[in-house]
């Protein structure tokens, strides 16, 4: 594996040859070549004819996939606050091995990114990054769910979002007026839909198993009460709302009876909910921990169904790393979350190979929906877009082992696991930050 | 000491929960403590069977009756015993449980008993230590060598354990004890009916083996042991009961409830009893109870254990 920091990666025109182009965006999935330069698209087609006098790189893709640049619109960068979990360059290093293009980076850091200077900050960090960062601010000051923070500010530094997520907002009234203010910035509201008082103290999800291992147990209730009332009060608003890390069957069918009634909502899931149940936990692992937690079968089919039928429209990594200080110790006491950027694509794979979906519905929950909901730029392959593209082996076995990990953290449940499917190549503002062909 | 076996072997090196045991283990660990039971008997109690092995009590949680029945076990087989109480132990001082695990591992102990308020902590003691670990209570996960005495008292009284019926009232939600015993006697054959305040009935527990009733008198109808448990007023952080007073009058054991039982069941409760809540002072102290029983059994259950675990033949 090979990674270039976006401040010193080469500016040399790229040409992809020989790969399966998928661009749902265009209506495109058929074998052809890609022209690269100047940091965007500049030709596309079977059989591209190169100047011969230009210098350029190329690289064969043997029919290897080629699609927009991968966004994931849910991720823990750790920086600021805790640098010794995570850091913008670590943690976009490890979204460019995941063939990410861009992540959205949560506000819950250390300082909470509330305003304008923690935003700058971040994004002045990005530079020597991987992988886009488009910072998430907070809905209320400190995340603490008593006043708004300042979106207009926040927009105008560069947020994209608002979310106190790792926390709910608990009032309804703070939130009906988080969705109504987002509006004047056109600013997404995105919820981390969790009833606290149904959930606080739990380690998993509730039911046998929790009564068995003698652990608190997080009940569904808890998150679907939530997906409810901010399905609500979006309706009653007007406002757009994203629901976050969606976990249950009713959450699913919450928000698709809300989008049949012309609700403005959005959803994601999180890999780790179309692929592991509570019993992942075993013996009280706690790399198996997070939240929401994993959930039962059923929930596992639901969430899939939600992703076929377009009720979830994003695969989202949640990525959230901890160091074994957080994790190595008693299992109602360990952090909750897991790592997720390099382990999406193979997991999402899985799915095209049961025969779910196409490749191109893919693309659309990791490229093409994230750039739409977020309002970034991206999710498309047509001449002229900006040159972020990710290449997918979908062939590709390997198993993540420990020297596999290029996150800071190693708290993935998918350690060990033989998987199938890597993104090989990832390209940001047309440089090559990491390749692996 | 031979247990007369020609195929069965005791295999288990930690002894986590009743959950990782075989209906053949239990069985296999009962007849052994039958037999350790004779030694507390005699005039010398004390037989030199563990001699030259140490056994640390590392008790996060305070505990009379656990700990000093582990002691009395492990002495009575002439093994070394030191007790490390929580209020001691290097965890107030931010140490973690597997910093702690790893220095007394150091020490080189045969086998770290561990009493902790957090479920699965022996488990994890036992993923960063070579000496065998028993768990004492976690949580509100198990109690083996508990539900092992309560099983062991109640062969005693009936012969068998199979088709028995076991009544268990209660904080079934928050009773460690509770779940090791469904478990177990579930696995044994026996049939195992709870019932409480809905509040304290938690999620699944039919997946573990027990019938949930709605009311005591359904739970007890024809039991052939009636257990209480412990209303565990520091467990509970959530509004579960209104007040002591209404669990008494209608969840408590008394000779009226007692009525819809067998004529001679057995009455149990793994104590400390709060009396006159879950249980009538008449019928703890009454002709069915066999509370104390329970108490000589576990010195008993605990001499096995230590015994098996060590590769005893």
């Amino acid at each position: 594996m090979d990674f270039s920091p976006l401040h010193e990666a080469s500016t040399q025109p790229v040409l992809l040859v020989n790969g399966r182009i998928i661009d749902p965006a265009n209506g495109i999935d058929q074998t052809g070549d890609i022209l690269i330069e100047n940091a965007v698209i500049k030709a596309i087609g079977p059989n591209l004819q190169v100047d011969p006098q230009v210098e350029l790189q190329r690289i064969d893709l043997q029919g290897k996939w080629v699609v927009p640049g991968l966004i994931d619109m849910h991720v823990h960068l750790r920086e600021p606050g805790d640098e010794y979990k995570e850091t913008v360059a670590s943690g976009t290093k490890a979204a460019a091995a995941g063939g990410f293009t861009a992540v959205a980076a949560m506000p819950n850091t250390k300082p909470v990114n509330d305003n304008q200077a923690v935003t700058t900050l971040l994004l002045s960090k990005a530079v020597e990054g991987y992988a886009r960062v488009y910072p998430v601010g907070a809905i209320s000051q400190g995340s603490s769910g008593d006043n708004l923070a300042e979106y207009g500010e926040m927009q105008a530094a560069g947020v994209v979002a608002v979310t106190d997520d790792g926390l709910p907002v608990l009032d309804g009234q703070l939130m009906r007026r988080a969705l109504e203010y987002a509006s004047n910035y056109k600013l997404l509201v995105i919820s981390h839909s969790e009833e606290l008082s149904l959930s606080r103290h739990g380690a998993m999800n509730e039911g046998s198993i929790s009564t068995r291992m003698g652990l608190i147990g997080i009940p569904r209730v808890a998150e679907e009460i939530m997906v409810y009332r901010d399905l609500a009060l979006a309706r009653y608003t007007g406002s757009a709302v994203h629901i976050a890390h969606v976990s249950t069957r009713e959450s699913v069918s919450l928000i698709r009876r809300a989008k049949e009634q012309g609700c403005r909502v959005t959803a994601e899931t999180a890999p780790h909910y179309f692929t592991l149940t509570e019993e992942a936990i075993g013996s009280y692992d706690a790399k198996a921990k997070m939240n929401p937690p994993l959930r039962t079968a059923d929930d596992l089919v639901a969430i899939k169904e939600g992703l076929v039928d377009g009720t979830l429209d994003a695969i989202a990594t949640d990525h959230a790393p901890h160091s074994e200080l957080e994790k190595d110790v008693e299992f109602d006491l360990a952090a909750n979350g897991i790592i997720g950027l390099e382990t999406a694509v193979p997991l999402a794979l899985a799915m095209v190979r049961e025969g779910l979906f196409a490749p191109a519905r893919l693309v659309e929950l990791l490229s093409v929906n994230p750039a739409r909901i977020l309002g970034v730029a991206g999710g498309s392959l047509a001449v002229g877009a900006v040159a972020d593209v990710t290449v997918i082996d979908p062939e590709r076995s390997f198993r993540y082992d420990l020297e596999q990990v290029v996150s800071k953290s190693r708290n993935s449940p998918f350690l060990g696991w033989d998987l199938i499917g890597k993104a090989v190549l990832t390209m940001v503002n047309g440089k090559v930050t990491y390749t692996d062909i | 000491m031979s247990v007369m076996e020609t195929e069965y072997r005791f295999t288990h090196k930690h002894i986590l929960g009743i959950e990782d045991l075989s209906a053949e283990d239990i069985d296999y660990i009962l007849r052994a403590a039958e037999s350790f039971k004779e030694i507390s008997q005699r005039p010398i109690k004390k037989v030199p069977t563990l001699r030259g092995k140490t056994v640390i009590n590392l008790f996060f949680e305070p505990s009379t009756r656990t700990r000093l029945s582990f002691e009395v076990a492990a002495k009575r087989l002439s093994a070394d015993t030191f007790n490390v109480a929580a209020s001691s132990s290097s965890t107030t001082k931010g140490e973690t449980l597997v910093d702690t695990a790893r220095n007394l591992e150091a020490m080189n102990p045969d086998i770290i008993i561990i009493r902790h308020s957090r479920s699965g902590s022996p488990r994890l003691l036992a993923n960063h230590i070579d000496a065998s670990v028993l768990n004492a209570g976690d949580g509100v996960h198990e109690h083996p060598s508990q539900a092992l005495l309560d099983m062991m008292t109640v062969r005693e009284k009936k012969g068998e354990l199979a088709g028995l019926k076991i009544a268990i009232i209660g904080d079934i939600a928050h009773s460690r004890v509770a779940h090791s015993n469904i478990l177990g006697f579930a696995k044994m054959g026996a049939q195992v009916a709870v019932s409480g305040p809905a509040t304290l009935i938690p999620a699944g527990v039919a997946e573990m083996g027990a019938t949930v009733c709605e009311s005591v008198e359904e739970a007890v109808a024809d039991a052939d042991v009636v257990m209480a448990l412990r209303i565990q007023k520091e467990r509970q952080r959530d509004p579960l009961i209104p007040s002591l007073r209404e669990y008494a009058k209608f969840f408590g054991i008394t000779a009226r409830t007692l009525a819809g039982a067998k004529d001679d069941a057995l009455v149990m409760h793994p104590g400390p009893i709060n009396r006159g809540v879950e249980m009538d002072p008449a019928i703890a102290d009454g002709p069915r109870s066999v509370i104390l029983e329970q108490v000589t059994n576990g010195v008993a259950v605990r001499m096995a254990l230590l015994y098996l675990i060590l590769g005893g033949e």
